[in-house]
């Protein structure tokens, strides 16, 4: 009996309505994403970039690890000595549809030469532009240097 | 030909000139309440809603309707292609039709017919036809089983709706609109039939096939309904019919229940005399369109055999005592109209 008359009485959708009226006053959870961005943490595994030191030398010394590491198999380095006796990458390709975007490489680097930034925003409108060469990450690395630099830093005391 | 110019041509184009100002300014309403329906679903699921076309989106009707228009009408082979095409005309039709004898403010009207409430009645059952005719012609099953029960649907509600009408029929005297408008009933009235107007907005929302109602478009088990097979202009027109079946419904309830172009508990204040009475006409309308859109946000969609037993097992039983209690307690308390002691 009062089962029915809570039903005839149209409580418990009055109750839902109400819900739904008190969220129409909650602000909104949406990102207006080409305009805003939300945060991203310094652990970020997105686009990879070759760094450098501050003089300008490049940072891999063509120890392979990452080559190594890879499951994916998408890195392919060659390397042989330079006129001045060190040891450099003559060739260092990441192919990026491969790459499953594990971090492994960075992880396996000696000397913080290979790292993923911060940027998610490279897609391209032809496969051939994904795979990357040496030019490519080491332009990437000049241009998110800074970022790196601050995230890597961030990250250092849980290592 | 002086006197066929007084007697046939300028009436015509009066008529014309009204019919006008009630279509179009309902069609741009109605373009404007897909804006309103995203935009208030968007609030309540905490979204955004359209905010790219214009500022805050408010062109996005008009992209809309031009994507609609500029898109290819694809008839399937095999269709019934003359029913195929006119079953979207008449759904779009009926819903502007209808609107000839909605009273928008004391003066105009463009037919204040005596038996308004007969011809709503008429015309709005007529509206499942192009549901029918529209899931047959496309010769696909999602299509016709969609048809078949909106047109389950409909009459189920269509007898509720009735009675609840008679109800305040019952309690005006007149099946002239205006007439119930301007009724001067007894104050408790409204308290009595306020039941009959939440079972009149509930049976509205199964008779425009809205949610929790809107079994026959059922997206996820239908994929579409009874317009799967339509595309461009020929969807739009549903589309366009959906809407002003809502706002057709809602025009009604205003009249029948809200006390259509007066102000509201009728507030005789001096400031409010100012509001022209299309104002109040139209803001009552608003109202009890989000009533409709609120709905939408918050309930889910009903089984068909809920929905069934709701209709014919809940409301027509219950309508039908009210009916009886109504013109009971009129006669009881000398209120019915016509009969004079």
């Amino acid at each position: 009996m009062f089962r029915a008359a809570q039903q005839f009485l149209l409580l418990e959708i009055l109750k839902g309505f109400y819900m739904t009226f008190k969220y129409m006053f909650k602000p909104r959870v949406t990102i207006n994403y080409p305009y805003e961005k939300g945060p991203i943490s310094p652990r970020f595994r997105g686009e990879h970039a070759l760094r450098r030191y501050p003089s300008g030398e490049e940072r891999c010394i063509a120890c392979k690890l990452c080559e190594a590491v890879c499951p994916a198999l998408a890195i392919t380095i060659e390397a042989e000595p330079r006129e001045d006796g060190s040891r450099r990458t003559t060739r260092y390709d990441i192919d990026m549809t491969k790459c499953i975007y594990c971090g492994l490489c960075a992880e396996a680097c000696p000397v913080d030469a290979i790292v993923e930034g911060p940027n998610f925003e490279f897609s391209t409108e032809t496969r051939e532009e994904l795979y990357y060469n040496k030019e490519k990450l080491l332009a990437n690395g000049d241009r998110w240097e800074a970022q790196l630099q601050s995230n890597i830093l961030a990250d250092a005391r849980y290592r | 030909m002086q006197e066929f110019i007084t007697l046939y041509v300028m009436p015509l184009l009066g008529i014309l000139g009204k019919i006008l100002m009630v279509s179009v300014p309902l069609i741009v309403a109605m373009a404007y309440l897909t804006y309103a329906e995203r935009k208030v679903l968007a609030a309540m699921q905490l979204r955004q809603g359209p905010m790219t076309v214009g500022p805050f989106g408010l062109l996005q009707p008009i992209a809309d309707g031009i994507k609609l228009l500029s898109k290819e009408t694809i008839i399937p082979s095999g269709a019934n292609k003359i029913v195929f095409v006119i079953a979207p005309m008449i759904t779009f039709a009926l819903a502007l039709v209808a609107w000839a004898v909605i009273p928008v403010s004391p003066n105009f009207v463009i037919a204040d017919i005596n038996v308004g409430v007969l011809y709503l009645f008429a015309v709005s059952s007529l509206g499942v036809y192009g549901i029918l005719m529209a899931g047959w012609a496309s010769n696909s099953r999602y299509a016709f089983l969609g048809g078949l029960r909106s047109a389950a649907q409909m009459v189920s509600y269509e007898v509720s709706i009735g009675l609840v009408i008679i109800t305040v029929i019952l309690s005006v005297g007149s099946f002239r609109l205006t007439d119930i408008v301007m009724a001067e009933r007894p104050w408790w009235m409204a308290i009595v039939l306020l039941p009959m107007l939440v079972i009149f907005f509930i049976s509205a929302l199964a008779e425009t096939n809205r949610a929790p109602f809107d079994l026959p478009e059922g997206e996820s088990e239908l994929v579409g309904g009874y317009n799967v097979e339509y595309s461009a202009m020929t969807f739009g027109l549903f589309f366009l019919g959906e809407y002003m079946n809502m706002i057709l419904m809602s025009a009604i309830m205003t009249i029948l229940f809200l006390g259509g172009w007066l102000p509201p508990f009728g507030l005789e204040l001096a400031f409010l005399s100012w509001v022209p009475p299309f104002v109040w006409f139209a803001a009552k309308v608003c109202f009890v369109l989000f009533f409709f859109l609120w709905a939408r946000a918050t309930l889910p969609r009903f089984r068909y055999d809920q929905l069934m037993r709701l209709g014919w097992k809940v409301f027509l039983p219950f309508s039908l005592l009210y009916v009886v209690f109504v013109a009971g307690l009129l006669l009881y308390t000398g209120n019915l109209p016509g009969v004079t002691e």
